[in-house]
């Protein structure tokens, strides 16, 4: 008997239009979990042998929609996207806040497979055992709250009708991909409700090549059975009183890191990460909470927390422009990354991100790299369409943002991401401008810098981390311990939030028992099971290709911009160093098991039962010239 | 005053204005009536047709019970006490003429479940009250008193309701 699981998963076939499901076997689920393990394990058994073939916005690749075991059980829920990145050519396990986990659960299934590419524009509707591949054409080009609006009315009408003698059901759970995934920008994130993005990854670009706009889904069924249900009322209820405690979080979010992570940490982002420190009270979370946010506490399905706010602009420039709280990653991205510290810029400018399907964090990234480039004067506002990015002005960057959407002109280079990017332009301009790329492995670091070491970051977090510049899944020593990486892949593959996750890793080693059955330890899964996703992840990410491909030997390493020295604040002159993070990585490659020069080692591979993956490492060896 | 209005009742407030959307009402109504988690069969259910527009839906516990007279095999019965719509699950044959009657479209038949559910006020003492009270929020809450006439026009379909509420909150555009 599973518990916990539905046991299948719906496999759908875009280019044949051929839909059918998959069960889906307790030893395959005991070994990869859910979510980022479950889905690192179906893109190498699928797709592993000709990985480095496989371009990302092609056909070939396969985009994975998963929940885990405890997804709808455990407080605070997530979806799973996953597929070949077009950032960083591995697996990156994105997720997003939405109910179409917990509606994939209740319809009957565990996740859903997509291959292929639709002829025309299409989306999926799942409704119980209702599955079908609907046209979306009227609905391209629109922005998120628009085709929202359209989708949702007429989705509901449709599920209503189904329904009919059974009641008024609640609404569909949506994603969807808005402009920026369907042009393909690399860093297009998966949408839902208006403001949640899977960023990371750049899934929205996937689904865009896959001319797929959304996933429709509802399901009426209970969520499949528990395994010792007294069990798990009596550690709900106590994981609920620990986590109404969390009074500031309730309040604020992270919506106080705009103001904290800079004047506090000296940790945030600021003018393409020359600074990282400031004491700007404008951006203080007193603010947010005076000016734009109009609902205070807003959570998803079965969160005790509720740290999501609704900002809505309701006068002057920006009226009409809407976000979440923003939350501190946008804050900084969307806000000091670019000079901007008033909220209503800040939030006028999310929701152009937000509407638009973009990941907040690598449209800001990437801006703020412009901005640098035109501040240093390496690039023109000719060659920018006539385009201004001074810091602070938001309104230029709102152009930018539509430059790059529409991948118009020197917008379409943009468009391929903060690494690619910076590789073209350093060629168009015969000089090298990927220093000043705040990126690891194609992805845009997170608004947590490593100088100062007062953040939870710290030198080698991003440098060796398998789904590089992603501060949610940032790399810590000791290695083999349930933090960094390790307690990354657990909540992924739990496919649960880590906001409310933080319980203690036995308790929710508990939690996971009394819903699965499956007694885990801690040691089972830094040793045994989130060791083998981190490893076969890594081997993906180091096959890459077939644009790009990695070195551990140069890119383990942080952006030049972290070597230089922190120049205002309290942490004046703070940098990383070469020396550290030559010892920490030599550490952590020790530990997690990978060889000198960081690729997982054969006897290491050889005890988590992945001889099939000892192939691959040869290649990779092979391509970088290693024996 | 008729002799049913006298009678002092209680009745679940909802407030869709301090409605985070958390739904831990939902896990506790079907933890306790169906033990397990099974959002659609929830006696309480909170509509999210537009982001950020919480809706709370439940029974009200209309003065006329136009779901019980509609009820042809009887399944359907008032409790005199707290005055919530019983449902006899052996009797029910999930006809859906209560639902047809229900002004505010409340009960449900979701898809495994042989009978239609509607709230029993848990016998007086409503779980999801109380997790909503635990948690903070306060947006449900126990009421008692004459208002019973008040409580009926809350009987309205959740969807119109949230396109109100979301012009108040968002203005017209929105919807």
């Amino acid at each position: 008997m599973l518990y916990g699981y539905a046991g299948k998963l719906i496999d759908i076939n875009l280019s044949t239009e051929k839909i059918s499901t998959v069960s889906l076997n307790k030893k395959i689920l005991k070994k990869w979990f859910g979510g980022r393990g479950l889905g690192t394990y179906i893109l190498w058994k699928e797709l592993g042998h000709k990985w480095e073939y496989v371009d990302p916005l092609g056909e070939e690749n396969i985009l994975l929609i998963l929940t885990g075991p405890l997804t709808g059980y455990y407080p605070g829920i997530k979806t799973a996207v996953i597929a070949k990145s077009p950032e960083s050519n591995g697996v990156v396990g994105s997720v997003l806040s939405s109910e179409v986990s917990i509606e994939l659960k209740a319809a009957g299934y565990d996740g859903i497979i997509i291959r292929g590419k639709a002829d025309t524009p299409k989306y999926i509707l799942i409704h119980n055992d209702y599955i079908e591949l609907k046209d979306a054409s009227k609905y391209w080009g629109k922005r998120g709250s628009e085709f929202l609006r359209e989708v949702m009315k007429d989705v509901y009408h449709e599920i209503s009708e189904r329904e009919k003698g059974r009641g008024l059901p609640k609404e569909p759970a949506i994603m969807y991909i808005g402009p920026g995934g369907e042009n393909k920008v690399r860093f297009a994130s998966v949408m839902a409700k208006w403001v949640h993005a899977a960023g990371y990854g750049g899934y929205g670009a996937v689904m865009g090549a896959k001319n797929l706009k959304a996933i429709v889904v509802k399901g009426t069924g209970a969520l499949p059975p528990i395994a010792d249900p007294e069990k798990f009322k009596s550690l709900l209820k106590e994981i609920y009183q620990k986590l109404f405690g969390a009074v500031t979080f309730r309040a604020w979010g992270t919506g106080a890191g705009g103001y904290s992570v800079g004047a506090v940490s000296s940790s945030e982002p600021i003018r393409n990460w020359q600074e990282e420190w400031h004491n700007n009270h404008e951006i203080s979370v007193v603010n947010f909470e005076s000016k734009v946010w109009i609902k205070r506490f807003w959570g998803d399905y079965g969160c005790p927390i509720t740290c999501m706010k609704i900002s809505y602009v309701k006068y002057g420039k920006y009226k009409g422009a809407f976000s979440d709280a923003p939350d501190y990653e946008l804050m900084a991205y969307m806000g000091t990354n670019l000079g901007i510290f008033e909220p209503e810029k800040i939030v006028y400018l999310s929701w152009l991100v937000d509407e638009y399907g973009l990941d907040g964090i690598n449209t800001g990234n990437i801006l703020g790299y412009i901005a640098e480039l035109f501040e240093r004067g390496i690039i023109t506002k000719d060659e920018l369409d006539g385009i201004e990015p001074r810091w602070g002005d938001a309104d230029a960057f709102a152009k930018l943002i539509e430059l790059i959407i529409n991948r118009r002109g020197i917008g379409d280079i943009f468009a391929e991401g903060i690494y690619r990017a910076s590789i073209k332009l350093s060629e168009f301009k015969n000089k090298d401008l990927t220093k000043y790329a705040v990126q690891v492995k194609g992805i845009g670091v997170g608004a947590h810098g490593i100088r100062s070491k007062l953040d939870y970051t710290g030198p080698i977090s991003y440098a060796v981390a398998v789904q590089g510049g992603d501060h949610t899944s940032a790399a810590s020593l000791p290695a083999r311990s349930p933090q960094g990486e390790l307690n990354a892949i657990f909540n992924d593959s739990a496919v649960i939030c880590s906001f409310t996750s933080w319980i203690g890793f036995d308790k929710l080693m508990e939690f996971t028992q009394s819903i699965t059955g499956w007694k885990i330890t801690q040691d089972d899964w830094v040793n045994e099971i989130g060791l083998r996703i981190l490893h076969l992840q890594r081997i993906l990410l180091l096959l890459g290709g077939p644009d790009v491909y990695w070195d551990p030997r140069i890119h383990d390493d942080n952006p030049p911009r972290f070597y230089e020295p922190l120049p205002s604040g309290p942490q004046k002159g703070a940098a990383a160093s070469k020396e550290e993070v030559e010892k920490l990585k030599k550490r952590y490659y020790e530990e997690i098991g990978y060889d000198e020069y960081g690729i997982p080692k054969i006897e290491v591979l050889k005890n988590l039962g992945l001889v099939d993956a000892i192939k691959a490492v040869e290649r990779i060896k092979s391509r970088l010239g290693i024996q | 005053m008729s002799k049913s209005e006298q009678v002092r009742r209680i009745w679940i407030l909802a407030d869709p204005l301090r409605c985070s959307g958390c739904r831990l009402c939902e896990v506790a109504c079907t933890l306790k009536h169906e033990n397990t988690i099974w959002p659609e069969a929830s006696r309480i259910r909170v509509f999210e047709y537009i982001p950020g527009i919480n809706v709370p839906q439940i029974c009200v516990q209309c003065s006329d019970y136009p779901c019980v007279n509609a009820c042809p095999t009887k399944a359907l019965s008032v409790n005199e006490e707290t005055g919530a719509v019983i449902v006899n699950e052996e009797k029910c044959i999930s006809c859906g003429l209560c639902i047809k009657a229900c002004p505010g479209k409340v009960p449900r038949i979701p898809k495994g479940k042989k009978s239609v559910v509607i709230c029993d006020l848990c016998n007086g003492d409503p779980e999801c009250v109380k997790v909503c009270q635990e948690a903070g929020y306060n947006a449900l809450s126990i009421v008692t008193g004459h208002y019973r006439k008040v409580f009926e026009t809350y009987a309205i379909n959740p969807i119109e309701r949230s396109k109100f509420i979301a012009m108040k909150q968002y203005g017209w555009e929105v919807i």
